[in-house]
């Protein structure tokens, strides 16, 4: 394996997507809403409208927080209704949001990749180089899984420190990041980038235009709102261990899908396409 | 003894019911340029391709440099540059950048890449522009881009399919003193794949006339012209006065003069083979005849081409 051409694939990709401002625009507008604008919203929010307002949301957060397990609902405890609030929305609410960022990043930068190189119609030269087809493939991958997984972690890091700054007049300390949320970051978003590129690589042998293959990608997030979906109505609550679970079962699938991509990768077929 | 660089027998690939190559053999020696002839679906593309090792065979046998391209793609790809038919860069990057990417890619040091790009960029008079988006060329200039893309690892054998193809004269005639001067001066061998008989007669050593996949004809200029057409015609165009007449009955006897046509003051003469030339050219002279022109018919890749395709339709 020839690490210096995957690495120059990688490159090459990278850059040729910080030219598309369609592929990167969103890299940079969702994580400024996710990682600033909502969590100030909603931290500002209580500390300057009445507490009784804030106990009619009160409803909500008691069947998130009845069905809690206990380790989780330990965290709700001795904490005042503008704390309980923040806790519920910044801690809970808000983190299936950033399970999109990852899948939304490698396919973005994937769809450039694999459809948008032969929508240009340079992937004939890229066939004629001497590398194999592993090496093509795992250059394409790298360049859409690591900057997904880079641009997710800084957004967490980011929202850290927002939550952290906006809420400290209220706890008097540093509460952010829940238990669950590390696991999100190094489990679960790296599984949902490699999912998002897995599924665009088999999606770019059945589109033609960069467009068609990132908006078929983006159907993806349907799982996110199911997550969401789920947390909001006290179902599925995203604990230690359910993050774990659904970290697995991403990791399989993945696993699937990136094997069915790499049998199908064949220059051959590449060609055929051109 | 040199190997050939190339060898196929009975190459075949089909997509589905159409046969793009049909049983295809030749070889190419070293140093040679070799054109691939044909229409567009002959088949030039495809042959391309299969030596290459991005497209396997349908059957037949290919060594290239000895190996199997359809497993050891990677190893020929090491020694062969490329200039496809539609050569697309990479827009949104600089010349630069796109030759140090394929650079990489073609296992150059990277020591050694930043000299070499220079060296090319500067041949291919694009180092003024080195740092520009290639989005902002004229297509000569991406062509020639494009070129030095194929020649940056330096390899010996080189697939150029149709290099001036949309080029304007002046861009076309740069590219093709380029091939010319690539087989004499580096000693690499070049493969052409075009429809331009003009260019494929100037630059090409020996050629294969490919139709539908087959190889219709394979040789030189020369040995496919004898092989068309086995007896030569020249003309000769006698000085003011002389007698055509008695200047055709001075060589009818020389053997190999199969035929004597005479007009006001020229003779058109078949003979069976060059070589009979000298022969009527001393005949005329020791008779006296004051001889203006000598002028054997040459015929053009493109009549023997067109013979060929004729003869196929």
């Amino acid at each position: 394996m020839n690490w210096r051409s995957i690495w120059a694939i990688a490159r090459k990709d990278l850059k040729e997507v910080r030219q598309n401002k369609a592929a990167w625009a969103p890299a940079i507008i969702v994580p400024l809403v996710f990682a600033v604008i909502m969590p100030l919203a909603f931290i500002i929010l209580p500390q300057v409208i009445p507490v009784e307002d804030v106990q009619r949301e009160l409803g909500d957060m008691d069947t998130l927080i009845r069905n809690m397990p206990p380790t989780l609902k330990a965290i709700f405890d001795d904490k005042s209704l503008e704390q309980m609030f923040i806790i519920y929305m910044a801690g809970f609410m808000l983190a299936p949001m950033f399970l999109i960022m990852p899948l939304m990043f490698s396919s973005v930068v994937g769809s450039d990749s694999f459809v948008g190189e032969r929508e240009r119609k340079t992937m004939e030269a890229l066939l004629y180089a001497p590398t194999s087809d592993m090496e093509l493939f795992l250059g394409k991958v790298l360049a859409a899984v690591l900057p997904a997984i880079g641009i997710s972690w800084l957004t967490y890091m980011v929202y850290a420190l927002v939550v952290n700054a906006a809420s400290f007049p209220l706890f008097g300390g540093l509460w952010f990041p829940l238990a669950p949320w590390w696991l999100m970051m190094f489990w679960l978003t790296p599984a949902l980038a490699v999912l998002g590129i897995s599924a665009t690589v088999l999606i770019s042998s059945r589109v033609k235009t960069f467009m068609e293959a990132y908006q078929m990608s983006a159907s993806l997030v349907v799982l996110v709102l199911a997550l969401m979906l789920g947390q909001v109505s006290g179902v599925l609550i995203l604990g230690f261990w359910t993050v774990m679970l659904v970290g697995l079962m991403v990791w399989m699938v993945d696993a699937a899908l990136i094997y069915v991509a790499v049998s199908n990768f064949k220059r051959s077929s590449l060609v055929a396409k051109l | 003894m040199t190997h050939p660089i190339i060898e196929v027998t009975n190459l075949q690939r089909t997509f589905g019911a159409n046969r793009a190559v049909d049983g295809m053999t030749f070889h190419v020696e070293p140093g040679e340029v070799f054109g691939l002839l044909g229409p567009n679906g002959a088949g030039k593309t495809t042959s391309v391709r299969l030596l290459n090792g991005i497209l396997p065979p349908s059957g037949g046998t290919m060594r290239v440099f000895g190996l199997d391209p359809a497993t050891q793609g990677e190893l020929v790809r090491r020694q062969t540059g490329v200039l496809t038919e539609t050569p697309s860069h990479y827009e949104r990057l600089s010349a630069r950048e796109n030759l140090e990417f394929f650079g990489t890619l073609t296992g150059i040091p990277a020591a050694d890449l930043p000299r070499r790009v220079d060296e090319l960029l500067s041949f291919f008079e694009l180092a003024h522009r080195a740092d520009d988006k290639v989005e902002t060329f004229s297509k000569g200039m991406k062509q020639r881009l494009a070129l030095a893309r194929a020649l940056i690892h330096q390899p010996p054998l080189l697939f150029l399919d149709e290099p001036t193809s949309g080029l304007d004269p002046e861009a076309a005639q740069q590219v093709n003193d380029l091939i010319a001067n690539l087989g004499r001066r580096n000693g690499q061998t070049v493969i052409l794949a075009t429809h331009n008989l003009l260019d494929a007669q100037r630059l090409c050593d020996r050629v294969a006339i490919l139709n539908k996949g087959r190889i219709l004809a394979l040789g030189s200029l020369k040995e496919l012209a004898r092989k068309l057409w086995p007896v030569t015609w020249v003309d000769v165009t006698l000085f003011n006065g002389a007698s055509a007449e008695s200047a055709s009955v001075s060589i009818q006897a020389i053997r190999g003069v199969r035929q004597v046509s005479v007009g006001k003051d020229s003779l058109a003469i078949q003979v069976e083979a060059e070589e009979i030339i000298p022969r009527v050219v001393s005949a005329l002279a020791a008779n006296q005849i004051p001889i203006l022109k000598v002028n054997p018919r040459d015929y053009t890749l493109e009549d023997i081409y067109f013979a060929l395709q004729a003869g196929e339709a």
